[in-house]
């Protein structure tokens, strides 16, 4: 049987995902700044007011904790929202509601409640945000146990995603690429197309070097693995797609295979997510490694505002082969 | 503060159960203290002195109604009809503990009974009370939310974000704030410059009311009112009730920052005595009932704690489980 997609973008493909689930279960509700009438800065939840009204298409003040704490508690007594915070960036001025509430509840209450809740946020540069409306925090986010971190990198993997997110009972956060909302590619029109969290998707094939890449690095080490064919050199382009749950196995048999391994991460270097799949392939897959790991991602500093300097310090497609060559 | 008349809606047992929570909230605590070097708990928030605002303020609502509560919250668990059993043994940090012995005595929650968790971050309540309270309006469920709070919340930004909310949705919620007039160490003078916290609800459009928290019956009463405003969409009230922490901020508190007369003084307007004799004067309860009552709530804390005791310590085996729904696989050793 062929499957049926359309062509769009991923911002699109989000709000399909939105909008199949909430004609599906009247539980699910959105609630965040601006996303009604205007749509939210990038335009996700665009026309869902008209669609379903102001109950359940709920704009609210410029009030994080008040948001989140709103989703979580209503979380908690059986409704499934789905919170969007405006930008990432934001996401300091609430760490309350998701570190200490939302993803201790069930364990701290002896498994008494769920929490269904998701949170979702665009993340990432290339938009001129600078220092405050640019910024990489998933790896905060896997710090903490109880939550779940998603990082899509394409509309297929946006609108599967996605449901899997607003169905599953713990919280979630959807990390949303402000550059993979403008890609555009096939996505499945079936309502129930939903991606398993856990399973990482392999992009290309290869003997010669793994490269593991989250959000919009994935596109760039697409690219560069592409270049890299024509002068035969073969990389195996992985992404994890969630980070919590982590799918290790996958990551761990490229490596048997390649023996070299490099990960792309926009988030700055220290404690990062190239950190942690750098951690876990040491621990569980040092025997298979003919070179050491290299990480990519970008320097310790805030993202800086001048496109030259923004442009100069996001990882790209050529650093990525330039560093594949390294291992060659 | 004007004085309130017994409730006549209210029949001699259920005005007696009033006593008897109160007392049995106190003896609760009173054990649990007695106890703290057997149960080696440290940080445990005993509610004795302001046992009037949770037995008051769950008088008024109705069993399906929701509490949320705060880092002290053994009394608004008891309040709220959560078993003193499996409490007891939630604090001593057992397998038949509430929580299983996860959470202790900062986390004891009864979801079975609405009562959604005393919570260790001052201020988190009443944010997690809006999305209760929003449930249940867009559910059409007619149910009410009194949401727990103390005179240290009241400065916490989420605190205001909440009322803000609640306030433009009109979400039925009754804010409760139990000014204990002190956030640890730290006196309510010093931390606002305002006299009655309640002034706050004017910022928000709101109405703000303070009153005697040591008065279960004014807490009854007042409460009552403004949870059925809230049922009826009328939105949400602040209440703000005086009244004062007896012990410490918790067990090992050895609370050498307030006067012994300061305390003595409060000690003088205890809410159970009070409450003992007004039922007294109104020939509601005698000497011998009184004594019954006492001996009743002692034996069910006696029992409370010899079954903490014997129930088993959690199978360290289970540590991992409970975080999410369905097993996940976790970092970590």
């Amino acid at each position: 049987m062929t499957e049926e997609t359309k062509t769009m973008k991923g911002l699109e493909a989000i709000r399909l995902a939105i909008e199949e689930e909430m004609e599906r279960d009247e539980s699910i509700f959105l609630i965040g700044e601006d996303i009604g009438r205007f749509g939210g800065p990038f335009f996700v939840t665009e026309g869902l007011l008209e669609k379903f009204g102001p109950e359940r298409i709920r704009e609210t003040p410029i009030s994080e904790n008040a948001i989140l704490g709103c989703a979580i508690g209503a979380a908690i007594v059986g409704m499934r929202p789905i919170a969007e915070i405006m930008f990432a960036d934001f996401l300091p001025v609430c760490m309350e509601m998701i570190v200490n509430q939302a993803a201790k509840a069930r364990y701290m209450y002896g498994g008494q409640i769920s929490v269904p809740v998701t949170i979702r946020t665009p993340f990432g540069s290339g938009i001129m945000g600078a220092a405050q409306h640019s910024q990489s925090f998933e790896a905060w986010f896997m710090h903490v146990p109880g939550l779940k971190v998603v990082v899509p990198s394409n509309g297929r993997d946006f609108k599967g995603l996605m449901k899997t997110a607003i169905r599953d009972d713990d919280p979630v956060i959807f990390f949303e690429n402000k550059r993979t909302y403008f890609l555009t590619g096939e996505v499945p029109l079936d309502k129930d197309f939903t991606i398993p969290f856990g399973q990482a998707r392999k992009f290309t094939d290869g003997d010669d070097v793994t490269i593991v890449a989250t959000g919009a690095m994935v596109q760039e080490s697409i690219i560069a693995a592409n270049k890299l064919k024509e002068e035969n050199i073969q990389c195996e382009v992985i992404d994890p797609r969630t980070l919590v749950p982590m799918d290790k196995k996958t990551i761990l048999n490229s490596v048997e295979k390649t023996g070299k391994l490099i990960i792309v991460d926009e988030g700055c270097k220290t404690c990062s997510v190239s950190a942690e799949i750098a951690a876990f392939v040491a621990e569980e897959g040092f025997q298979y490694l003919k070179k050491p790991i290299l990480r990519i991602n970008t320097p310790d500093i805030p993202i800086p505002y001048s496109p030259n300097l923004e442009k100069a310090i996001i990882p790209n497609a050529k650093l990525i082969q330039e560093n594949v060559m390294k291992l060659i | 503060m004007s004085s309130f008349e017994l409730p006549k809606e209210l029949s001699s047992d259920e005005l007696i159960n009033l006593y008897k929570k109160m007392l049995l909230i106190r003896e609760f605590e009173q054990r649990i203290t007695k106890d703290k070097g057997k149960i080696k708990a440290m940080l445990v928030h005993a509610y004795t002195g302001e046992e009037a605002i949770a037995v008051g303020v769950c008088a008024a609502i109705n069993d399906n109604d929701y509490i949320t509560s705060t880092h002290r919250g053994h009394g608004h668990f008891i309040a709220k009809g959560g078993d003193i059993n499996s409490l007891m043994a939630e604090i001593y940090g057992k397998e038949g503990g509430i929580c299983k012995g996860r959470g202790g005595s900062m986390h004891v929650a009864d979801f079975s009974k609405n009562m959604l968790g005393a919570n260790g971050i001052v201020g988190a309540g009443p944010p997690l009370a809006l999305g209760v309270a929003l449930a249940s309006k867009m559910r059409n469920e007619g149910k009410v939310v009194l949401t727990f709070f103390g005179d240290g919340a009241a400065n916490q930004g989420m605190l205001h974000e909440s009322m803000n909310l609640a306030a433009i949705w009109k979400l039925p919620i009754v804010f409760v704030l139990e000014n204990n007039m002190y956030g640890w160490s730290t006196s309510v003078q010093y931390a606002t410059a305002i006299k009655d916290l309640s002034l706050r609800a004017q910022g928000y459009g709101m109405k703000g009311l303070t009153i005697d928290g040591n008065d279960v019956i004014a807490v009854y009463t007042t409460i009552k009112e403004a949870v059925e405003f809230a049922r009826k969409g009328g939105g949400p009230t602040l209440i703000e009730c005086k009244t004062y922490r007896w012990g410490g901020q918790m067990t090992i508190d050895a609370d050498k920052y307030r006067s012994t007369d300061e305390k003595e003084e409060w000690k003088k307007k205890c809410p159970i005595e009070a409450y003992k004799i007004k039922l007294i004067k109104s020939e509601i309860i005698d000497k011998t009932i009184i004594q019954e009552l006492e001996e009743d709530v002692l034996a069910q804390i006696e029992l409370s704690v010899k079954l903490a005791k014997k129930s088993p310590k959690p199978d360290t085996n289970t540590v991992l489980d409970d975080l999410y729904k369905d097993p996940i696989n976790l970092g970590g050793n």
